[in-house]
């Protein structure tokens, strides 16, 4: 029966002369879609002898389908993966690594932001990104105007300022514009861990991301500093407009701290003036923080199958596909090369995400939810329960360590 | 009739009695949605009690692991808080639900006019898609300029609440929409009850002089037992298995502030699929499933009580 559907399969697969046929899976999401059917044209065109099938699936079921999928062995050719999944699929044993012969691990140590190193395993890397992302932060030109404030602010005691400056409330005292909204399930959790704790003169981790280290003065300036916009300089409120986004976007906040990713969503925005900064720097020290997908050759691609998905992936990573990613996407190129272009680096909208790539770290999360929601929960002990930012930080830091020794 | 039909049937006969034939039947039409339930019901939920002593992430291979899922889950903390918000949802829920939708049903069954559509009304939020609702509800609950109720408190000179951004108010702002939805359909069952008590007891106790409340306790709800416990059950299992609501309503769908309006369903869906810590989840279900098992064991005792 199998055999006969496989007969039947074939014969509706056009011959083009003993082709190599690959599969790869991405998530769905409209530019991504966009620039890997781009990608594809143009890499079937330089190599007629393969031609690579483009499965897409809907984000929120992604990761689980992935897993299901590669664990029975149903899994693609060649997989984009978050990087943060990579080191259980590696430790599985489901990935391949990549071979010196259309890209080598020099090449990548040489000429990659050095953030890409994490996808290296006893000195052979298992996955490559095309892009990665920063975060930002996104300020209301209009409202500053208003405010008679000139520019975005550089440091974070400026924050704190003009955060101040641009609140407003009614006469009953209600919140109706956010001089800073703040959104700890969003880009925030990333925030404090790797750019305010590393200002305050932390280190967020040790040993490799397995040993929480704020539980010290670094850690309690951090976290009162970003709960102190809500309890003591009152510029927004938990919740404000539901969503931080949400809040910018109708020019209901002045300030907000968010992925280059969400470029899209204000740009679609009717009357809203905005642009972005890089993140203010305190004592002297800028951080940021990046995160990013990766492609990788999974265990089912043998042979010229296998040969065909690596020479995908390189391709995947050259400056050209980088910069039509960047084009259609809006995501940074890995390349330091092709994200320091003129064009790039001078770009109003990502020009200060390029700056940041510079100095950014990546969290490596066992689980980025469980660890984010822990944090929500000491933000939130502090700001609706009282409780004293020094004992919500032993209770985090014991509680992040938990999740981790899993 | 030939004989060949006459042969066929002697024959049939030989083999099979009539009640023999009709019980093949009867397994035959049955045996498709049998083997429907052991391959998607029964199946699944028997391999979850062997997923429950490993730790699996999925990608990687089951690790038998004993008890200690369930060791972890009883020590955890938040375990135990999820659990009592669960039963917080089902000792809230079903009692208002109850006592709203049999006021509602019994005096809806007293009046014509405007019946059918007053009746729709109530039947429609029933209709209505989970998540649609508890998004609309989410924004009713936000704070100004945004959120409707809080609008209002404010136009009437009261003070804003928090609703869902408050660890004591976020459970019973969640629960509201999900009780004022399944209203609904307890109306409607309620309401079919009632046409069975029979009119001729009602005319009797009239006579005899009974009182609206006499006859109300004597004659309707005795008679409603049955309804009562259906919807009892239902309900029951509804409250328990809390989700939708939750997961739309609350900041990134966790059921916060602080884990303070998380059921057990929404952590056993966090932990399979945001953790991806399958066999803790499904350590979590099978307790659930005992839960649920003792509750409706315990309800139908009650049932066969008359």
């Amino acid at each position: 029966m199998k055999k006969m559907l496989l007969i039947l399969l074939l014969g509706l697969i056009p011959m083009t002369g003993g082709a190599v046929e690959i599969e790869y899976w991405q998530y769905k999401y409209d530019a991504r879609v966009k620039a890997v059917d781009l990608l594809i044209k143009k890499f079937e065109k330089q190599n007629p002898e393969i031609n690579v099938k483009h499965v897409k699936f809907p984000y929120a079921q992604y990761r689980t389908k992935v897993a299901a999928a590669m664990a029975a062995q149903h899994g693609p050719d060649v997989l984009q993966l978050y990087y943060g999944w990579v080191s259980d699929y590696h430790s599985a044993g489901l990935l391949q690594p990549l071979t010196d012969k259309y890209i080598t691990a020099k090449e990548v140590d040489e000429q990659f932001y050095p953030i890409v190193q994490s996808m290296k395993y006893d000195g052979v890397y298992y996955a490559l990104p095309t892009a990665v992302r920063t975060v930002g932060l996104f300020w209301n030109k209009k409202l500053f105007k208003k405010a008679g404030l000139t520019h975005p602010p550089k440091t974070l005691d400026e924050l704190v300022e003009m955060s101040k400056k641009l609140t407003k409330r009614d006469k009953h005292g209600n919140l109706t514009q956010a001089g800073f909204a703040v959104d700890v399930a969003k880009q925030y959790h990333h925030w404090w861990r790797e750019v305010l704790i590393r200002q305050m003169g932390g280190e967020p981790y040790t040993n490799n991301y397995q040993q929480v280290n704020y539980n010290n003065e670094a850690g309690a300036k951090a976290l009162e500093f970003l709960t102190d916009f809500i309890k003591t300089h009152k510029v927004t409120e938990p919740g404000f407009m539901d969503e931080g986004q949400a809040a910018f976007k109708s020019g209901r906040a002045a300030m907000y701290i968010d992925g280059l990713f969400r470029i899209p969503t204000f740009k679609k925005a009717r009357r809203l003036d905005w642009s972005v900064a890089e993140l203010p720097s305190h004592n002297g020290i800028k951080s940021n923080v990046s995160s990013y997908w990766v492609n990788a050759v999974t265990q089912k691609a043998k042979g010229e199958k296998r040969d065909a998905a690596e020479k995908f992936i390189a391709f995947l990573s050259s400056e050209e596909a980088m910069q039509v990613w960047i084009d259609i996407v809006g995501e940074l190129p890995a390349r330091t090369a092709a994200a320091q272009k003129k064009e790039n680096v001078e770009h109003e909208l990502y020009g200060p995400f390029i700056q940041g790539l510079g100095y950014a770290h990546s969290t490596q999360f066992k689980s980025e939810a469980s660890q984010r929601q822990v944090l929500l929960n000491a933000f939130d002990r502090v700001i609706l329960q009282g409780m004293p930012v020094k004992e919500a930080l032993t209770q985090l830091a014991d509680e992040e360590q938990k999740i981790l020794n899993k | 009739m030939n004989t060949n039909t006459i042969a066929s049937q002697s024959i049939n006969k030989k083999y099979f009695s009539v009640a023999q034939k009709k019980a093949m039947w009867a397994w035959l039409f049955l045996a498709i949605p049998i083997i429907f339930f052991i391959v998607v019901r029964f199946y699944p939920t028997i391999d979850s009690f062997y997923i429950s002593l490993t730790k699996w992430n999925i990608v990687q291979d089951k690790e038998f692991i004993g008890l200690e899922n369930y060791i972890r889950l009883f020590s955890d903390p938040v375990f135990w808080v999820v659990l009592s918000n669960t039963f917080e949802y089902l000792i809230l829920g079903m009692p208002i639900s109850l006592v709203l939708s049999f006021t509602i049903a019994y005096n809806l069954d007293k009046f014509k006019f405007g019946h059918t559509f007053i009746r729709a009304c109530y039947f429609i939020p029933y209709l209505t898609t989970a998540v649609a609702m508890a998004w609309v509800w989410r924004w009713f609950y936000q704070s100004a300029p945004i959120g409707l109720f809080n609008n209002i408190l404010i136009e009437l000179g009261l003070e804003q609440m928090m609703f869902l951004r408050s660890t004591e108010q976020a459970l019973p702002s969640v629960l509201a929409p999900a009780i004022w939805a399944g209203l609904g359909f307890q109306i409607l069952i309620f309401m079919a009850g009632l046409r069975s008590v029979p009119a001729s007891y009602l005319e009797a106790a009239k006579i005899d002089g009974a009182g609206r409340w006499q006859v109300l306790k004597e004659i309707t709800l005795p008679h409603l037992w049955p309804t009562i416990v259906f919807l009892v059950v239902i309900s029951t299992i509804g409250f328990l298995r809390i989700f939708d609501q939750v997961y739309n309503m609350t900041l990134d769908g966790q059921g916060g502030p602080i884990n303070s309006s998380r059921p057990l369903v929404l952590h056993i869906y966090q932990s399979a699929f945001a953790d991806f810590e399958m066999g803790f989840a499904a350590a979590q279900t099978v307790v659930l499933f005992a839960i649920l098992s003792i509750i409706t064991f315990i309800q139908f005792k009650l049932m066969r009580r008359k």
